[in-house]
């Protein structure tokens, strides 16, 4: 095997922590993200956290789901960051793939020697058809909204065309729910951890059509946290951490119906290969990816935009069995959006959080042996926002 | 209405004041006309509050013969006839009495003839 060229890491991670996922009833956005940043904390004895962490910055999409903006601050002090400066970042279901990248330019710049980034959605304490109208809040107000559109509504009209164009099958699309909810069951923390066979997931109800119940990722409470540092302080402070060699985001037009094409997701494409280059790797290099599987279509969508197969294969290579733990590629191995859970705001940390375990050895029964490469694809809204980093074990 | 790019004749929807293409601020209001082609659909089941009574609606995105691409929904007492590649007329006739503006659309598609 090509060994890559090793670059220079732009931010190390020398820990993370996750909440349990799932339906969290009576416990507030806050705790949540204490729970997360607690996590964090264990795993690093060396760290002394309200002390040696200097800014936080933490991904929430909405301030609908509890009625409460400017949140960043009652996050961080909850995990005991007071005085530190907390921001909140918003961009939609990529909230926390972009405070992140906020995290990785404050670390880079020489501004902080040790930050915490995360991100934190309380949802179910709304009713589905509020969540349904709230998430659709991230889509065009005038030509989206106002016109009946809802997220699985916008993804199934990509699904729609890449039925049309490319043959896929909804039985590709269950392929995906499949895998995930297998990956899922091997994971204590995620939101459903049961596995479901393709006929049930061909026999649910329709969501929007094609998309069915098991074509959709969950509604549900959670939150995740990584601390980053520069790499020769990572030494010093952990024995498991793992570097970032890579960081793209890149943004298409807002509406769907103002794209050329509906079977592509421009703006991860562009983050992706962005991001390739900056840690000099290839589709062919990863050895594990999370990939926003927010609706079953979408990782056969994002599978081609990596690069992982080529357009238009993306149903055909999950059937094939290539994104199985144990497959070439292992594809979200901690049960994705569809299984874990999708917490807005937490997503793009939680997928990081997940291969932050697969480069450390601790990802347990779901472990893809001798990981190296890893990489996180996390989009916001329907695809105006697409964000990837590109991870190494230490 | 829509607004059309005077360097590279792009057409907007939503329209707008610099041209995403070509970015020239010279812009221009241009009139559509009423059919066009349906790209994809969908039906939705699960909406939100607003659009509870109408589940489940048809939903598609139609390319005008301008070469502009609209997104609404779709009339139709038929959802399973719905084809990518059918022909489609913008609907402006009365909308619904239960919700006023903003919730609302302001104009649906509906199948031509
Ligand atoms: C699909 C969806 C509409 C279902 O919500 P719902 O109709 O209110 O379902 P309920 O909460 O009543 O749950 C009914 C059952 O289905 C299960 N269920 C709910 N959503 C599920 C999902 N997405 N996948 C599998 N099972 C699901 C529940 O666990 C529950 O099981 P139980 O009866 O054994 O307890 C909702 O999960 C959804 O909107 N998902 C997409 C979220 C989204 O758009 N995220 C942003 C993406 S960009
Ligand atoms: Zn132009």
């Amino acid at each position: 095997m090509r060994r890559p060229r090793r670059v220079k890491p732009l931010a190390t991670i020398i820990s993370a922590g996750l909440s349990k996922f799932g339906r969290r009833e009576g416990v507030y956005a806050r705790e949540l993200f204490a729970e997360a940043a607690l996590e964090a904390f264990h795993r690093v004895e060396e760290l002394d956290p309200g002390k040696d962490i200097k800014a936080a910055f933490i991904g929430q999409m909405s301030e609908a789901y509890e009625h409460q903006a400017h949140d960043a601050p009652i996050n961080a002090s909850w995990a005991g960051l007071l005085p530190a400066p907390a921001t909140r970042i918003e961009n939609a279901c990529a909230s926390s793939g972009s405070a992140l990248r906020a995290g990785i330019m404050a670390i880079k710049s020489g501004m902080y020697d040790i930050v915490l980034v995360g991100g934190v959605e309380k949802m179910t304490n709304q009713p589905t058809p509020e969540v349904t109208g709230i998430l659709a809040t991230a889509s065009d107000y005038p030509f989206e909204q106002w016109n009946g559109m809802t997220f699985p509504g916008l993804f199934a009209l990509m699904a729609t065309v890449h039925m049309h164009e490319y043959g896929t099958t909804e039985e590709q699309m269950a392929a995906v729910a499949v895998k995930n909810h297998k990956n899922g069951a091997l994971n204590p923390k995620a939101h459903m951890q049961k596995e479901v066979t393709l006929d049930e997931v061909m026999k649910s109800r329709m969501v929007a059509w094609p998309l069915k119940l098991y074509d959709c990722s969950l509604i549900t409470d959670g939150a995740s946290c990584l601390i980053l540092t520069h790499p020769k302080l990572a030494k010093k402070l952990s024995d498991n951490f793992v570097h970032i060699i890579g960081s793209g985001q890149s943004q298409d037009t807002f509406c769907l119906h103002e794209r050329d094409s509906l079977t592509t997701i421009n703006a991860a494409k562009q983050a992706a290969q962005e991001a390739y280059k900056m840690a000099d790797v290839k589709a062919k290099d990863i050895d594990v990816a999370e990939v926003h599987d927010c609706f079953t279509i979408a990782e056969i969508i994002a599978c081609e935009d990596l690069g992982f197969c080529r357009p238009g294969q993306g149903g055909k290579f999950v059937e094939s069995g290539a994104s199985n733990i144990g497959g070439t590629i292992p594809i979200n191995t901690s049960g994705g959006l569809k299984s874990k859970g999708h917490p807005v705001g937490a997503t793009g940390t939680a997928q990081v959080h997940e291969l932050y375990l697969q480069l450390t050895g601790q990802a347990d029964r779901r472990q893809v042996a001798d990981a190296e490469i890893a990489l996180a694809h996390n989009l916001g809204g329907s695809g105006a926002t697409g964000v990837v980093h590109i991870l190494r074990s230490a | 209405m829509a607004v059309r790019c005077v360097r590279c004749k792009h057409i907007m929807v939503p329209p707008r004041t610099i041209c995403p293409k070509c970015r020239s601020s010279r812009v221009e209001w241009v009139q559509l006309g009423t059919k066009g082609k349906l790209v994809t659909y969908t039906v939705v089941h699960v909406s939100p509050p607003q659009f509870k009574h109408m589940a489940p609606y048809a939903v598609g995105i139609v390319d005008m013969e301008e070469g502009v691409k609209l997104p609404s929904i779709i009339r139709t007492s038929r959802l399973e006839s719905l084809k990518i590649g059918m022909e489609l007329e913008v609907d402006f006739s009365p909308k619904s009495q239960e919700t006023s503006w903003p919730h609302w659309p302001r104009y649906f598609f509906k199948e031509t003839g």
